[in-house]
Protein backbone atom coordinates (compact mmCIF):
# COMPACT_ATOMS: atom_id res chain seq x y z
CA UNK A 1 0.00 0.00 0.00
CA UNK A 2 1.44 3.09 -0.95
CA UNK A 3 1.90 5.95 1.54
CA UNK A 4 2.09 9.68 1.22
CA UNK A 5 3.99 11.01 4.02
CA UNK A 6 1.27 13.76 5.40
CA UNK A 7 2.73 17.00 6.11
CA UNK A 8 1.57 19.03 9.75
CA UNK A 9 -0.99 21.40 9.73
CA UNK A 10 -1.51 25.09 12.00
CA UNK A 11 0.71 24.69 14.73
CA UNK A 12 -2.12 26.04 16.84
CA UNK A 13 -5.29 25.34 15.22
CA UNK A 14 -7.46 27.48 16.44
CA UNK A 15 -6.05 30.53 17.28
CA UNK A 16 -3.98 30.44 13.84
CA UNK A 17 -7.69 30.02 11.88
CA UNK A 18 -9.25 32.52 13.69
CA UNK A 19 -6.19 35.24 12.55
CA UNK A 20 -6.58 33.69 8.83
CA UNK A 21 -10.32 34.25 9.42
CA UNK A 22 -9.37 37.69 10.11
CA UNK A 23 -7.47 38.69 7.40
CA UNK A 24 -9.85 37.06 5.26
CA UNK A 25 -12.77 39.58 6.92
CA UNK A 26 -10.49 42.16 5.80
CA UNK A 27 -9.95 41.21 2.50
CA UNK A 28 -13.50 40.47 1.76
CA UNK A 29 -14.45 44.24 3.16
CA UNK A 30 -11.95 45.69 1.22
CA UNK A 31 -12.25 43.94 -2.40
CA UNK A 32 -9.03 44.30 -4.32
CA UNK A 33 -6.95 44.68 -0.89
CA UNK A 34 -4.00 42.31 -0.48
CA UNK A 35 -3.56 41.15 2.79
CA UNK A 36 -1.34 38.40 4.04
CA UNK A 37 -2.90 35.54 6.52
CA UNK A 38 -0.53 33.67 8.37
CA UNK A 39 0.40 30.17 6.57
CA UNK A 40 1.12 26.84 8.15
CA UNK A 41 4.49 25.58 8.47
CA UNK A 42 4.55 23.14 6.02
CA UNK A 43 2.16 22.50 2.90
CA UNK A 44 1.78 20.28 -0.14
CA UNK A 45 3.58 21.06 -2.88
CA UNK A 46 0.44 22.22 -5.44
CA UNK A 47 -1.07 25.00 -2.87
CA UNK A 48 0.04 28.03 -1.66
CA UNK A 49 0.93 29.48 1.89
CA UNK A 50 -2.48 31.68 1.45
CA UNK A 51 -4.14 29.01 -0.44
CA UNK A 52 -3.48 26.15 2.55
CA UNK A 53 -4.50 28.66 5.35
CA UNK A 54 -7.70 29.58 4.25
CA UNK A 55 -8.47 26.08 3.38
CA UNK A 56 -7.58 24.83 6.80
CA UNK A 57 -9.54 28.16 8.56
CA UNK A 58 -12.68 27.87 6.07
CA UNK A 59 -12.98 23.97 5.19
CA UNK A 60 -14.46 21.28 7.53
CA UNK A 61 -17.18 18.18 7.22
CA UNK A 62 -19.73 20.26 6.03
CA UNK A 63 -18.62 22.02 3.06
CA UNK A 64 -17.77 19.48 0.49
CA UNK A 65 -14.80 20.86 -1.85
CA UNK A 66 -14.07 20.40 -5.84
CA UNK A 67 -10.38 20.50 -5.96
CA UNK A 68 -8.84 20.63 -9.92
CA UNK A 69 -5.35 21.15 -11.35
CA UNK A 70 -2.28 19.53 -11.57
CA UNK A 71 -0.59 17.36 -9.15
CA UNK A 72 -3.14 17.48 -6.50
CA UNK A 73 -3.08 13.60 -4.89
CA UNK A 74 -0.87 15.31 -1.89
CA UNK A 75 -2.99 18.07 -1.31
CA UNK A 76 -5.96 15.96 -1.12
CA UNK A 77 -4.84 13.81 1.14
CA UNK A 78 -3.41 16.27 3.67
CA UNK A 79 -6.48 18.36 3.42
CA UNK A 80 -8.76 15.05 4.30
CA UNK A 81 -6.48 14.63 6.86
CA UNK A 82 -6.45 18.43 8.59
CA UNK A 83 -9.66 19.83 7.75
CA UNK A 84 -11.75 16.49 7.39
CA UNK A 85 -13.46 18.04 4.52
CA UNK A 86 -15.35 16.07 2.09
CA UNK A 87 -14.96 15.83 -2.39
CA UNK A 88 -17.63 16.70 -4.21
CA UNK A 89 -17.57 14.93 -7.67
CA UNK A 90 -19.10 17.76 -9.72
CA UNK A 91 -18.19 21.68 -9.24
CA UNK A 92 -21.77 22.74 -8.53
CA UNK A 93 -22.24 20.35 -5.26
CA UNK A 94 -19.29 22.45 -3.50
CA UNK A 95 -19.44 24.50 -1.37
CA UNK A 96 -15.65 25.41 -2.07
CA UNK A 97 -13.98 24.93 -5.43
CA UNK A 98 -10.09 25.12 -5.00
CA UNK A 99 -8.54 25.00 -8.66
CA UNK A 100 -4.89 24.94 -8.07
CA UNK A 101 -3.94 26.69 -11.58
CA UNK A 102 -6.26 28.59 -13.30
CA UNK A 103 -5.74 27.19 -16.70
CA UNK A 104 -7.94 24.24 -15.00
CA UNK A 105 -11.01 26.02 -14.32
CA UNK A 106 -14.06 25.09 -15.99
CA UNK A 107 -16.90 27.60 -17.26
CA UNK A 108 -18.22 29.21 -14.35
CA UNK A 109 -21.71 28.20 -15.09
CA UNK A 110 -20.95 24.77 -13.74
CA UNK A 111 -20.41 26.13 -10.28
CA UNK A 112 -23.48 26.49 -7.58
CA UNK A 113 -24.89 30.45 -8.08
CA UNK A 114 -27.08 29.53 -4.96
CA UNK A 115 -30.73 30.50 -5.29
CA UNK A 116 -32.65 33.98 -4.05
CA UNK A 117 -34.10 32.37 -1.22
CA UNK A 118 -30.46 31.20 0.02
CA UNK A 119 -27.83 33.12 -1.89
CA UNK A 120 -25.02 31.45 0.69
CA UNK A 121 -25.62 28.41 -0.83
CA UNK A 122 -23.39 29.47 -3.62
CA UNK A 123 -19.96 27.81 -4.64
CA UNK A 124 -16.78 29.95 -3.61
CA UNK A 125 -13.87 29.90 -5.40
CA UNK A 126 -10.57 29.80 -4.17
CA UNK A 127 -8.32 30.45 -6.91
CA UNK A 128 -3.99 30.15 -7.35
CA UNK A 129 -2.71 32.49 -9.52
CA UNK A 130 0.58 33.65 -10.65
CA UNK A 131 0.66 37.00 -9.19
CA UNK A 132 -1.42 39.46 -7.35
CA UNK A 133 -0.99 43.50 -7.43
CA UNK A 134 -2.77 46.38 -5.94
CA UNK A 135 -2.47 49.46 -7.72
CA UNK A 136 -3.02 48.26 -11.29
CA UNK A 137 -5.02 46.40 -13.57
CA UNK A 138 -8.50 45.67 -13.13
CA UNK A 139 -10.83 48.41 -11.79
CA UNK A 140 -13.36 47.65 -8.75
CA UNK A 141 -15.99 49.51 -7.70
CA UNK A 142 -18.64 48.86 -5.13
CA UNK A 143 -19.56 48.15 -1.45
CA UNK A 144 -16.56 48.79 0.47
CA UNK A 145 -14.73 50.69 -2.14
CA UNK A 146 -13.97 54.52 -1.95
CA UNK A 147 -14.58 54.99 -4.99
CA UNK A 148 -11.98 52.89 -6.96
CA UNK A 149 -9.86 50.16 -6.72
CA UNK A 150 -7.48 48.57 -9.10
CA UNK A 151 -5.89 45.09 -8.60
CA UNK A 152 -4.15 43.24 -11.34
CA UNK A 153 -4.66 39.63 -11.12
CA UNK A 154 -1.73 37.54 -13.26
CA UNK A 155 -2.99 34.35 -15.50
CA UNK A 156 -6.88 34.46 -15.67
CA UNK A 157 -8.76 34.01 -18.59
CA UNK A 158 -10.57 37.37 -20.63
CA UNK A 159 -13.18 34.63 -20.57
CA UNK A 160 -13.41 34.52 -16.94
CA UNK A 161 -14.22 38.13 -16.22
CA UNK A 162 -16.89 37.76 -18.51
CA UNK A 163 -18.39 34.54 -17.01
CA UNK A 164 -18.15 35.84 -13.45
CA UNK A 165 -19.81 39.39 -14.58
CA UNK A 166 -22.89 37.57 -15.99
CA UNK A 167 -23.06 35.15 -12.29
CA UNK A 168 -23.08 38.35 -10.34
CA UNK A 169 -25.94 39.80 -12.68
CA UNK A 170 -28.16 37.45 -10.68
CA UNK A 171 -27.43 39.27 -7.63
CA UNK A 172 -28.41 38.45 -4.83
CA UNK A 173 -27.01 34.72 -6.61
CA UNK A 174 -23.43 34.52 -7.79
CA UNK A 175 -20.22 33.86 -7.44
CA UNK A 176 -17.59 35.13 -4.24
CA UNK A 177 -13.89 34.46 -5.38
CA UNK A 178 -10.76 34.55 -3.55
CA UNK A 179 -7.40 34.53 -5.53
CA UNK A 180 -4.49 33.38 -3.90
CA UNK A 181 -0.54 33.78 -5.16
CA UNK A 182 2.04 32.88 -2.98
CA UNK A 183 1.58 34.50 0.92
CA UNK A 184 -1.11 36.81 -0.92
CA UNK A 185 -4.55 37.18 -0.96
CA UNK A 186 -6.91 39.32 -2.45
CA UNK A 187 -11.15 38.97 -2.61
CA UNK A 188 -13.50 39.80 -4.96
CA UNK A 189 -17.14 39.55 -3.66
CA UNK A 190 -20.27 39.17 -5.87
CA UNK A 191 -20.81 42.36 -5.21
CA UNK A 192 -18.17 44.56 -6.59
CA UNK A 193 -17.79 45.39 -10.19
CA UNK A 194 -14.87 45.07 -12.57
CA UNK A 195 -13.86 47.19 -15.48
CA UNK A 196 -10.63 47.44 -17.58
CA UNK B 1 -9.07 8.91 1.23
CA UNK B 2 -7.49 8.88 4.75
CA UNK B 3 -6.48 5.47 4.52
CA UNK B 4 -3.55 7.14 2.58
CA UNK B 5 -2.16 7.61 6.17
CA UNK B 6 -2.14 3.87 7.50
CA UNK B 7 -0.18 1.39 6.37
CA UNK B 8 -1.51 -2.10 6.36
CA UNK B 9 1.25 -4.24 5.92
CA UNK B 10 1.94 -7.06 9.15
CA UNK B 11 -0.73 -5.36 10.64
CA UNK B 12 -4.44 -7.23 10.34
CA UNK B 13 -7.35 -4.89 11.99
CA UNK B 14 -8.34 -6.56 14.40
CA UNK B 15 -5.01 -7.14 16.19
CA UNK B 16 -4.62 -3.39 15.66
CA UNK B 17 -8.02 -2.93 17.13
CA UNK B 18 -7.13 -4.90 19.93
CA UNK B 19 -4.12 -3.00 21.19
CA UNK B 20 -5.88 0.56 20.69
CA UNK B 21 -8.40 -0.16 22.84
CA UNK B 22 -5.81 -1.40 25.50
CA UNK B 23 -3.81 1.60 24.83
CA UNK B 24 -6.90 3.14 25.66
CA UNK B 25 -7.99 1.77 28.12
CA UNK B 26 -4.74 2.25 30.38
CA UNK B 27 -3.15 4.60 32.43
CA UNK B 28 -1.30 7.08 32.05
CA UNK B 29 1.44 6.34 34.34
CA UNK B 30 1.23 2.62 33.57
CA UNK B 31 1.69 4.05 29.32
CA UNK B 32 4.48 6.38 30.51
CA UNK B 33 6.32 3.89 32.65
CA UNK B 34 6.41 1.43 29.62
CA UNK B 35 7.87 4.55 27.12
CA UNK B 36 10.27 4.95 29.66
CA UNK B 37 11.20 1.64 29.59
CA UNK B 38 11.55 1.14 25.68
CA UNK B 39 14.98 1.03 24.40
CA UNK B 40 15.36 3.25 21.32
CA UNK B 41 12.31 5.20 21.34
CA UNK B 42 11.86 6.78 17.70
CA UNK B 43 12.28 10.37 16.97
CA UNK B 44 8.68 11.43 15.93
CA UNK B 45 6.86 14.36 14.87
CA UNK B 46 2.65 15.30 15.79
CA UNK B 47 0.61 15.75 12.90
CA UNK B 48 -1.99 16.35 14.88
CA UNK B 49 -1.05 17.59 18.24
CA UNK B 50 -3.59 16.59 20.87
CA UNK B 51 -7.06 17.71 21.15
CA UNK B 52 -10.21 17.50 22.86
CA UNK B 53 -13.17 17.23 21.50
CA UNK B 54 -16.90 15.86 22.63
CA UNK B 55 -18.40 12.29 21.32
CA UNK B 56 -22.01 11.30 21.72
CA UNK B 57 -22.02 7.87 23.76
CA UNK B 58 -24.80 6.15 22.51
CA UNK B 59 -26.47 2.95 24.91
CA UNK B 60 -29.25 0.19 23.92
CA UNK B 61 -32.00 -0.72 26.68
CA UNK B 62 -31.92 -4.51 26.69
CA UNK B 63 -30.43 -6.54 24.38
CA UNK B 64 -32.67 -5.55 21.67
CA UNK B 65 -34.09 -2.28 22.55
CA UNK B 66 -33.78 1.13 19.81
CA UNK B 67 -30.01 2.83 20.70
CA UNK B 68 -30.67 6.17 22.64
CA UNK B 69 -28.22 8.76 23.42
CA UNK B 70 -26.57 8.77 27.14
CA UNK B 71 -24.43 11.79 27.13
CA UNK B 72 -21.45 13.30 25.86
CA UNK B 73 -18.07 12.73 26.89
CA UNK B 74 -14.75 14.23 26.71
CA UNK B 75 -12.21 12.14 24.18
CA UNK B 76 -8.72 13.48 23.03
CA UNK B 77 -7.57 12.19 19.67
CA UNK B 78 -3.72 12.52 18.36
CA UNK B 79 -1.84 11.31 15.10
CA UNK B 80 2.07 10.82 15.41
CA UNK B 81 4.13 10.26 12.65
CA UNK B 82 7.45 8.36 13.78
CA UNK B 83 10.63 8.49 12.17
CA UNK B 84 10.31 5.38 10.19
CA UNK B 85 7.43 7.18 8.24
CA UNK B 86 4.27 5.10 9.65
CA UNK B 87 1.73 7.49 11.79
CA UNK B 88 0.43 6.28 14.69
CA UNK B 89 -3.16 7.38 15.97
CA UNK B 90 -4.51 7.95 19.67
CA UNK B 91 -8.18 8.10 20.67
CA UNK B 92 -8.51 7.62 24.40
CA UNK B 93 -11.56 9.18 26.31
CA UNK B 94 -10.73 11.60 28.89
CA UNK B 95 -9.00 14.88 28.59
CA UNK B 96 -5.14 13.49 29.03
CA UNK B 97 -3.29 14.54 26.17
CA UNK B 98 0.01 13.04 27.30
CA UNK B 99 -1.95 9.50 27.54
CA UNK B 100 -3.10 10.13 24.14
CA UNK B 101 0.26 11.42 23.05
CA UNK B 102 1.81 8.24 24.15
CA UNK B 103 -1.01 5.79 22.88
CA UNK B 104 -0.43 7.33 19.35
CA UNK B 105 2.83 6.85 19.49
CA UNK B 106 2.68 2.67 20.88
CA UNK B 107 0.08 2.45 18.04
CA UNK B 108 2.41 3.67 15.33
CA UNK B 109 5.26 1.67 16.83
CA UNK B 110 3.28 -1.89 17.28
CA UNK B 111 2.45 -1.32 12.82
CA UNK B 112 5.84 -2.36 12.75
CA UNK B 113 6.31 -5.69 11.84
CA UNK B 114 10.04 -6.11 13.90
CA UNK B 115 9.11 -4.71 17.11
CA UNK B 116 5.54 -5.50 17.11
CA UNK B 117 5.89 -9.20 18.88
CA UNK B 118 7.99 -8.03 21.25
CA UNK B 119 6.10 -4.86 22.08
CA UNK B 120 2.92 -7.58 22.49
CA UNK B 121 4.28 -9.29 24.95
CA UNK B 122 6.34 -6.95 26.51
CA UNK B 123 3.85 -3.82 26.71
CA UNK B 124 0.27 -4.54 25.56
CA UNK B 125 0.22 -8.06 27.66
CA UNK B 126 0.62 -6.55 31.11
CA UNK B 127 -1.43 -3.83 30.42
CA UNK B 128 -4.19 -5.77 29.08
CA UNK B 129 -3.63 -8.27 32.36
CA UNK B 130 -3.54 -5.32 34.68
CA UNK B 131 -6.93 -4.36 33.12
CA UNK B 132 -8.63 -7.40 33.52
CA UNK B 133 -7.60 -8.03 37.06
CA UNK B 134 -8.63 -4.33 37.95
CA UNK B 135 -12.60 -4.79 35.75
CA UNK B 136 -12.34 -8.40 38.19
CA UNK B 137 -11.81 -6.57 41.68
CA UNK B 138 -14.56 -4.44 40.52
CA UNK B 139 -16.89 -6.72 39.39
CA UNK B 140 -15.61 -8.88 42.46
CA UNK B 141 -16.88 -5.84 45.18
CA UNK B 142 -20.21 -5.16 42.95
CA UNK B 143 -21.02 -9.09 43.73
CA UNK B 144 -20.79 -8.73 47.55
CA UNK B 145 -23.36 -6.36 47.46
CA UNK B 146 -25.45 -7.59 45.23
CA UNK B 147 -29.14 -7.86 46.14
CA UNK B 148 -31.51 -10.06 44.75
CA UNK B 149 -35.21 -9.28 43.74
CA UNK B 150 -38.00 -11.95 43.40
CA UNK B 151 -41.04 -10.86 41.81
CA UNK B 152 -43.27 -11.82 44.13
CA UNK B 153 -47.05 -13.32 42.87
CA UNK B 154 -49.93 -11.08 44.87
CA UNK B 155 -53.05 -12.62 43.21
CA UNK B 156 -54.36 -8.41 42.93
CA UNK B 157 -54.93 -9.15 38.98
CA UNK B 158 -56.19 -12.70 38.71
CA UNK B 159 -59.56 -11.96 40.69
Amino acid sequence: MSQIALKAGFDDSVHDSQRVFRALLDAMARPGRIVTPPAPPELPAALHPATAAVCLALLDFETPLWLAGPDVAEARAWLAFHAGCPFAATPDQAAFALVTDVAALPALGGFALGSDEMPERSTTLLLQVGHLAAGQGKRLSGPGIDGTALLAVDGVAAAFWAERAAACALFPRGLDVIFTAGAALAALPRTTQVED
Amino acid sequence: MPTATVQTDSTDIAARQRWMAVLARADSAELEAAWAGLADKPAYRLLRKPEVGLVMARGRVGGAGGAFNLGEIAVTRCAAQLAGGRTGFGYVAGRDVRKCELAALFDGLLQDGARQSQLLAGVIAPLAEAQARRKAATQGDAARTKVNFFALERGEDGK
